[in-house]
């Protein structure tokens, strides 16, 4: 860990959905504990249908935990999605209706930020994510990538303490994936940000992160975390690195009979009541 | 692929040289032919009486059209926001858009007498349903994404009606103002053919009650022109709307 200073604690987290219609109740997540400093990049990885998601969704204040605490900044997340926090999603998040500039100038818009103060952060947003010369372009005329980096930067401009990302770049072809890899490993360093990144990319998490958890399948749990010890001013070109090897393989240790029980639990796709608790 | 100005020309021209072909196997009794018919829908354009019952339609349209639009997105946004409301009203809104609404004129003339409120009724029972239907389904469809989104920027609840959900489910929306607002026409057409004392469709039976081939083919095409404007102006406001997105 970086600093003792922590930023997000859970504590005895679960997750139960209620089953409806004759179906038993879905047991999706925890108990999980789990300390996450300030300004430290950890990831989570875990077989598909661990509720990772649904993690993420605690911490963000999306959902609420069936029992036990999470806490940012010290503070209860109660179902309420506390000021502070960014989120990116897998899927496409822009708004096809409004150009570039206008994606990301909305959250300052809403949130009553003056019109020169917009006009400054957007354009540097803008400028950091290599999207300047494209703000009057709609989302429809932009590749997958680009409307990602869109909805990063309208993340991004609002100065979250917090970036919480879902598989922000599941949908994108490997090489784009580790160039967005490297774009994120800077705007970490520059904004200082905690950051979570949930992945099912084993490789990714290993490149990006100070700390890797490892998931069981259902029900969810933190069964082993991996400390990286990679430096601060790292990126993607530690994959060539020997270490870059001994982490990934050791996060596939865990995880391969992780991936081969969730693969052979029955009727996993059944019953979700909420979404993919992917 | 967009249609280009060559493939309307190319359209229109073949319309005319199959009206024409038509016109010389039945004869002029039956159909007549393109030219004199355009020549009879000028000199339409030029009596005042016409420009009278064009008044009257247009009213009676524009009214209908009006509440059709208004009452059809307010009942499909609240059927939309509204999931159990939405599926037992689903079926029973489709059931209503597909019946044949000339089995209920009967009624309509009970409730509303003749005059220019039938005329209106009978569009907006037309007219309506489409847009009901498209609005529920536009709410529906909006990408939950969105309001993830939308939750994760602290917005209000009013916020997200109006600055996420209202501009994401606008297209589709349109799409059903455009489909309405033909069917009103249609609506308030037929209304005016079976019980009224003006209007395009009054004009209409009455040239059919005479025969006058010449007069039904001027005024058909003269509806035919109106309607396709009508339908292409809206066609553009969708497609602003979705700032050429392919959704």
């Amino acid at each position: 860990m970086p600093s003792n200073d922590v930023h997000i604690s859970l504590r005895g987290v679960t997750k139960i959905f209620p089953g409806f219609e004759g179906h038993p109740d879905v047991h999706a997540l925890g108990p999980i504990d789990l300390d996450i400093a300030r300004g430290e990049f950890f990831s989570v990885v875990g077989p598909s249908g661990c509720g990772k998601s649904t993690l993420l969704d605690i911490v963000s204040g999306l959902s609420t935990a069936t029992s036990g605490t999470a806490k940012f900044d010290g503070k209860s997340v109660g179902g309420a999605v506390p000021d502070g926090i960014g989120a990116v999603f897998q899927q496409d998040a822009s708004f096809f209706w409004l150009n570039v500039w206008d994606n990301v100038a909305f959250g300052l818009r809403r949130h009553g930020r003056s019109r020169a103060e917009v006009e400054e952060r957007v354009s540097k947003a803008l400028a950091f994510m290599g999207l300047s010369g494209f703000g009057n372009a709609y989302p429809a005329q932009l590749s997958g990538g680009m409307r990602q980096r869109v909805c990063i930067a309208r993340t991004l401009v609002l100065e979250p303490k917090i970036l919480l990302l879902d598989e922000p770049f599941g949908s994108l072809d490997q090489q784009t994936r580790l160039l967005m890899g490297d774009e994120l490993l800077r705007i970490w360093r520059e904004t200082g940000a905690t950051v979570v990144l949930i992945t099912h990319a084993i490789d990714e998490a290993a490149m990006l992160s100070d700390r890797v958890a490892v998931m069981s399948a259902r029900p969810g749990r933190v069964i082993d975390i991996v400390t990286t010890g990679w430096p601060r001013a790292r990126d993607s070109r530690i994959v060539s690195q020997e270490r870059f090897g001994v982490i990934t393989g050791r996060l596939w240790a865990t995880l391969r009979e992780e991936s081969m029980r969730a693969l052979q639990a029955p009727e996993r796709s059944e019953a979700q009541p909420d979404r993919g608790v992917d | 692929m967009k249609a280009s100005r060559s493939d309307y020309l190319v359209l229109i021209i073949g319309l005319l040289v199959a009206w024409q072909l038509l016109h010389w196997a039945v004869g002029a009794n039956v159909v007549s032919s393109p030219a004199v018919t355009l020549k009879r829908a000028f000199e339409l354009l030029h009596t005042k009486s016409f420009w009278n019952h064009v008044a009257s339609t247009g009213m009676a349209f524009g009214l209908a059209s009006v509440i059709s639009i208004f009452a059809g997105i307010v009942i499909g946004l609240w059927l939309g926001l509204r999931r159990f409301a939405g599926d037992v009203a689903d079926p029973i809104l489709n059931t209503l858009y597909s019946i044949p609404k000339i089995t209920l004129y009967p009624l309509i003339l009970l409730i509303f007498g003749l005059g220019v409120s039938a005329k209106v009724a009978f569009g907006v029972i037309h007219g309506i349903f489409p847009v009901a239907i498209f609005t529920m389904n536009a709410v529906r469809n909006v990408a939950p994404i969105y309001y993830r989104t939308a939750r994760i920027l602290r917005l209000s609840l009013l916020t997200t009606a109006s600055t996420i959900m209202a501009p994401a489910a606008l297209p589709e929306i349109l799409t059903g103002a455009r489909i309405g607002i033909a069917l009103t026409l249609l609506g308030t057409l037929i209304g005016e053919l079976f019980a009224s004392t003006s209007g395009i469709g009054f004009v209409l039976i009455r040239a059919m009650d005479v025969h006058a081939v010449v007069d039904i083919l001027a005024l058909t095409t003269l509806l035919f022109v109106f309607a396709a404007s009508i339908n292409a102006l809206v066609h553009f406001f969708e497609r602003w709307a979705r700032h050429n997105a392919q959704q």
